[in-house]
């Protein structure tokens, strides 16, 4: 995470003196955008450069549903489960999803290609079913929407 | 549009958002007036005389709120924008982020004039990515224009403005929990008293309040307490943006003018239910209000009063409307699995109450019910309503004593049969 300490300078700027405490999200959201996930070395290195207790990043990392400790495949897909997404065919997209990618929510293809979990609500009912892949929202999806824009992720 | 609109008052575009157009509709001239020198306890007293409330779903006077904010006491002061928007159903603080970024901040700069705020944020989901993207541009053109940072249009007034992103919490929406996050920890409410804004976060004095709420400042600030209160109803001024989706032919987001016919809206404005059904049910205001029969709909107003009256709440304006067919028992079950999955854990009858429902729903589902357990659930709900630290606990026996007033007959009848009465479906038909 050493690299990164330049833009975490520049954040730290925007905030009141005496927040570093703050700064734990962004610069946890800022290294697994990085990497991928958080190693822990850079939870040695937030531990050195923040000056907070270690146990609050390790308990920051265990709370927020967005943070891993381990890699994932190259593309998250992340279906909708809540009660909007439900009523206009989300249950069938997940049925759809674990058939044709052979996993379950919460696990990986052997290939490393994808990841499939489940969520609640991501604020976008008014165009259910939504699934997320990695950050973008594809919104108002069916079975056949879904199945071409699996074609297209390497 | 289903009455007056304050807020949704022009075309979206692909530059509506920018400061640009923004400026062009009559952008940031409130705020040169009141950094001029507007008094600020006049900013503070015409927002309360105009009977503006919070639109995060409690419905708290914004007014007083501020007024507990002592301005000689010495201390920083901070505002927070509350844009977590966790509640099922609700997505309409995403159309002011997306569409009027500029509209928040020239509120939350006028509050934080009126208030001796130098530090504001805006907590916003972190899923939420466009909706982050569009704010923080909006953030980076005020600054560059002079409009954030040392003296804002060239007076002594300063504010930084900063966008904080969440990492996947629902309790993170309520205020405290806001805070605990803010403050880079796990997102765990905390106990009242004292209040937020006599201790919030870094124990300073701190105004959260819902985005909408805000966005509403500047036009009340520019046009006065009148100019609102000829929104709305005498007892009910303004209007609320209305997310509403599920079985609905047009979902999306109306400002809907508080009085205006709900049924009207349902029908005419949201062109009634998929498939032509009948409406089943409403549920009003994000998952934790109290469910409405499609009967009692046909007479209520959308208002605090009318909606009150009727047993309900206009929460935070994200609608559900559950057309007939929908099973209600597999409805319960999607939510007591959210409430279950969200509960940060830290008070007892919030923690194993709701893992206790989330268990009795999935039993009763798998065919293997009891018809004591509908009085199991009655009861746990009882015992969370005001034992825990925040409104989560509540909120779980509200959805589940609203949905069993009205439907335990569709429970009996899964118990008894061990299946559902209408096949177990949520799903209406494939969305248009
Ligand atoms: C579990 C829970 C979740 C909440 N989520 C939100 C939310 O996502 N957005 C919001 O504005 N208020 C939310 N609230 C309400 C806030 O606690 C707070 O009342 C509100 O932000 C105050 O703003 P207002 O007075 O402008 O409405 C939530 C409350 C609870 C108990
Ligand atoms: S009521 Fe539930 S969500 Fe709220 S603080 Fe207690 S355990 Fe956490
Ligand atoms: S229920 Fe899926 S986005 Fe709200």
């Amino acid at each position: 995470m050493k690299h990164l300490i330049p833009e975490f300078e520049k954040l730290k700027q925007r905030f009141p003196a005496g927040f570093e405490s703050s700064l734990v999200l962004p610069c946890v959201r800022r290294i697994q955008e990085d990497r991928g996930f958080v190693a822990d070395s850079d939870i040695d290195g937030l531990v050195e450069y923040l000056g907070v207790p270690r146990i609050q990043i390790e308990e920051v990392l265990s709370y927020y549903t967005q943070f891993r400790r381990k890699p994932i495949g190259r593309w998250h897909l992340q279906t909708c489960r809540n009660l909007s997404c439900s009523m206009c065919g989300a249950e069938r997209l997940m049925a759809h999803l674990k058939a044709r990618l052979g996993i379950a929510p919460g696990e990986t293809t052997a290939d490393g290609r994808f990841t499939f979990s489940t969520v609640e609500c991501l604020g976008s009912c008014g165009t259910a079913p939504v699934v997320m892949v990695n950050d973008t929202y594809h919104e108002s999806m069916s079975i056949e929407k879904l199945d071409a824009l699996i074609a297209k992720l390497d | 549009m289903p009455g007056k609109p304050l807020i949704m008052t022009f075309p979206v575009t692909a530059t509506s958002h920018t400061l640009a157009d923004y400026r062009a509709r009559g952008g940031y001239a409130t705020l040169a007036r009141v950094v001029a020198g507007m008094p600020q306890e006049e900013i503070v007293k015409t927002v309360t005389t105009a009977g503006l409330l919070g639109h995060g779903g409690a419905a708290f006077s914004a007014g007083r709120k501020w007024s507990v904010i002592n301005l000689r006491d010495g201390q920083p002061h901070f505002l927070c924008a509350n844009a977590d928007e966790g509640e099922p159903g609700t997505f309409k603080d995403r159309w002011i982020l997306e569409h009027a970024p500029h509209l928040l901040i020239e509120s939350m700069l006028i509050v934080s004039y009126a208030l001796e705020v130098r530090h504001a944020f805006v907590y916003i989901r972190g899923e939420f990515d466009l909706p982050y993207r569009r704010l923080a541009g909006a953030i980076d053109e005020a600054y560059d224009a002079g409009l954030l940072g040392e003296g804002v249009l060239g007076t002594g007034f300063a504010l930084d403005l900063v966008a904080y992103r969440g990492a996947g919490s629902y309790v993170c929406g309520e205020a405290s929990g806001l805070l605990s996050s803010l403050e880079g920890k796990r997102g765990y409410p905390r106990n009242r008293p004292p209040r937020l804004t006599v201790q919030g976060l870094y124990k300073r004095p701190t105004v959260v309040n819902n985005v909408e709420t805000l966005a509403n400042v500047t036009g009340i600030v520019a046009n006065g307490a009148d100019w609102y209160r000829s929104f709305g109803t005498a007892k009910c001024p303004g209007t609320q943006l209305v997310s509403i989706s599920g079985h609905i032919a047009k979902p999306g987001v109306y400002e809907v003018e508080y009085g205006y016919p709900l049924a009207k809206f349902l029908y005419e404005d949201c062109g009634g239910m998929v498939g032509g059904r009948k409406l089943k049910a409403l549920i009003p205001g994000g998952i934790s209000t109290k469910v409405l029969t499609g009967a009692e709909c046909e007479s209520v107003t959308y208002d605090h009063q009318s909606l009150g009256a009727a047993g309900s709440s206009c929460g935070s304006g994200g609608m559900v409307a559950i057309a007939e067919g929908t099973c209600m028992v597999r409805l319960l079950q999607v939510l007591l699995r959210f409430y279950h999955h969200e509960s940060c854990g830290q008070c007892t009858p919030c923690r194993d109450g709701t893992g206790w429902m989330h268990r009795i729903i999935d039993r009763i589902v798998a065919g293997n019910g009891r018809l004591d357990d509908l009085d199991r659930l009655l009861e746990i709900s009882r015992r969370n309503d005001g034992t825990t630290i925040c409104g989560m606990g509540d909120a779980a026996g509200y959805a589940t004593v609203g949905i069993l007033a009205k439907f335990r007959d569709e429970f009996e009848y899964w118990i008894e049969h061990g299946r559902s009465r209408c096949d177990g479906a949520l799903e209406i038909a494939a969305h248009a």
